[in-house]
């Protein structure tokens, strides 16, 4: 009998030595890591420099040529990013409270919503809920940009231009995050929601307390995407009055003011970058888990 | 009549309509849990994909009524308007390194990191997946790319000995779009990445070494006869993405070299829109640009599902 499992475990071996010998030689290793370094240097440097320059003293902002570091970092840039704001109508802190505040309510609203609709799509056979998620893997593409236009004219139909309401609205439905949310619950076994029925639960209450407290990665996954959707909002064209506009509109409107507002604007960039990047990296390994079933199978 | 049936009885027995009826009553919850969300879905995504088709037979300013113009904002697009002729061109240009390159990239990058140890897996996602969570950064690329003095690249490039004057990067019509797809690409790994990435997680390890035993020689072979057919529901995912976002190229491209570019040389069919709909005001004929593009993304998406669908189920 011992003898046996040593011999399959020698076996195993060999298979296992024979497939490290297909994925590595040595040199193809050094060459893809040198390329991925390369084109990681290339993804990460605009990022990186933009942080370098907001903590740039006004000295080393215009050194040439230009450093890839920072020797004195200072935070004036940041403190002065308040003082130019306060020239223009509205405080700094009326644009970060509007996109905080949008972003809060976009995304717990968007898990709200979402939540419900992707329980009942992913779990429960009702007349027509075949052609609702064939119209959501569609969807997919038309969250974009594209509708953009269009969805003036429907705003201002129903009068909600230049208010909160047209920040918000349009970013609770958006068919990525019930399309991910909908494949992770479709992972959950539908045992579960059976012996929640036998004892009597409502759809709500299978919803709230055995569903969607066994999808938190999808959950995390979601507000991480609503979150970076919501951040980078930029009120465009639907938005006029100086007191609702977002975070970005500041950035576009200090950079317009060119060289001379340099550390400005590059404090402002990073005010808008770091959250989105902070949040990601807090919740990657939820993402990844959501996303491997993110699969389309039609 | 309807009372006396019963309403649990096989639907061959009672008629199709009347068991679906049956049956939405039983589900009613169902829709109760899933109206929030659809109401919001019809009002800002469904009715202006919709209405793009109605409108755009129109002549609408927004102050006005619409006015029915048949065919004349098609006929005017495709024969008359020379602009948005550029605007496909370009189009199609940006789509095709921003949709197929980056696709082919970011599956390139996705498998190349998978090999790693978890820390550089999460390092390489990380920096991958940073650009396109972020809007603002193209403040550094107007720095690099600045044609005066301050010019990054300009000042490198003159140190080096390759110009003699500074190239206006973002102004002179033979770059702008090279530059534009530069940053677009930048920017263009976004959740598909994220999707593929997570795709070779899911793959069945035990088919590498059944793939071992069968006599797969190398790499390549390895990721053709098993890595790409076993991961195919994360491709077309990726690939649905990919076709949004590289269609809808333009508001990069509007901040960092404004709207219209130099010459349109970097007019986008999105840009073109812009330009109609929320400058001009000529809802009718913007609508007509956007129609075409939907149509266009869900032609491209049907190829996508063409070429695909081999290795999906």
């Amino acid at each position: 009998m011992a003898r046996k499992k040593k011999k399959k475990s020698i076996e195993q071996l060999k298979v296992r030595d024979k497939h490290k010998k297909v994925n590595g030689s040595v040199g193809g290793d050094v060459c893809i890591f040198i390329f991925l370094v390369l084109l990681g240097l290339f993804m990460i440097f605009p990022i990186y420099y933009s942080v370098v320059q907001s903590l740039k003293p006004i000295e080393e902002l215009f050194v040439f040529p230009p450093k890839l570091y920072v020797l004195n970092p200072t935070t004036k840039n940041f403190s002065d990013l308040f003082k130019v704001a306060a020239e223009y109508t509205v405080p700094l802190s009326r644009y970060i409270f509007n996109s905080v505040f949008t972003t809060i309510v976009i995304c717990v609203c968007n898990v709200f919503v979402t939540c419900m609709a992707a329980f009942v799509l992913s779990k429960c056979k009702f007349p027509g809920y075949k052609v609702l998620n064939q119209i959501i893997v569609i969807a997919l593409l038309f969250q974009s940009q594209a509708t953009w236009i269009m969805q003036f004219l429907v705003y201002s139909t129903i009068h909600i231009i230049d208010t909160y309401w047209v920040l918000i609205l349009p970013y609770i439905a958006t068919a990525m995050n019930l399309y991910l949310m909908r494949q992770s619950m479709s992972t959950i076994p539908d045992s579960m929601i059976e012996a929640a029925k036998v004892d009597g639960a409502g759809l709500f209450r299978i919803c709230w307390q055995i569903v969607v407290p066994n999808s938190k990665p999808a959950i995390m996954t979601i507000i991480i995407f609503a979150f970076q959707q919501a951040w980078n909002l930029n009120g465009g064209s639907v938005i006029y009055s100086e007191e609702y506009k977002t975070l970005p509109t500041i950035v576009q409107q200090i950079s317009l003011s060119g060289l001379a507002r340099q550390g400005v604007t590059f404090a402002s960039a990073v005010l808008l970058l770091i959250p989105p990047l902070v949040v990601f990296l807090i919740a990657q390994g939820n993402v990844m888990e959501t996303m491997a079933s993110s699969g389309m199978k039609d | 009549m309807a009372k006396n049936k019963n309403p649990d009885a096989p639907v061959n027995k009672q008629g199709y309509w009347a068991y679906t009826w049956h049956m939405m009553k039983v589900n009613k919850g169902c829709y109760g849990l899933m109206a929030p969300f659809m109401l919001l879905f019809i009002l800002c995504t469904a009715i202006p994909v919709i209405m793009s088709l109605p409108m755009s037979f129109t002549n609408f300013n927004m102050i006005q009524t619409p006015k029915w113009v048949g065919l004349s904002n098609f006929s005017t697009l495709f024969l008359n308007d020379s602009v948005f002729l550029i605007a496909v061109r370009n189009t199609l240009i940006f789509a095709i390194f921003t949709g197929p390159f980056a696709y082919v990239l970011s599956f390139l990058v996705a498998w190349l990191i998978n090999e790693m140890n978890p820390f550089l897996k999460t390092l390489f996602t990380f920096v991958f997946y940073a650009p396109s969570m972020t809007t603002s950064v193209y403040v550094t690329w107007q720095l690099i790319l600045s044609g005066d003095q301050y010019g990054y690249l300009n000042a490198i490039l003159i140190d080096l000995g390759f110009i003699s004057t500074p190239v206006q990067w973002l102004t002179d019509t033979t770059y702008i779009l090279g530059v534009c797809i530069i940053v677009q690409l930048w920017m263009s790994m976004g959740a598909g990445f994220l999707a593929i990435r997570a795709g070779f997680q899911n793959i069945d390890k035990s088919m590498y070494e059944a793939g071992a035993i069968e006599g797969i020689k190398n790499r390549w072979q390895e990721l053709f006869k098993i890595t790409i057919p076993s991961m195919g529901p994360q491709l077309l995912f990726a690939a649905v993405n990919q076709i949004a976002s590289s269609f809808t190229v333009g508001t990069v491209g509007q901040m960092l070299v404004g709207l219209p570019s130099t010459d349109y040389s970097a007019h986008t069919i999105m840009n073109h829109a812009t330009d109609y709909g929320s400058v001009r005001y000529e809802m009718g004929y913007a609508s007509a640009i956007c129609f075409v593009l939907f149509v266009a993304m869900l032609l491209a998406n049907k190829g996508v599902n063409w070429l695909l669908g081999k290795y999906v189920d």
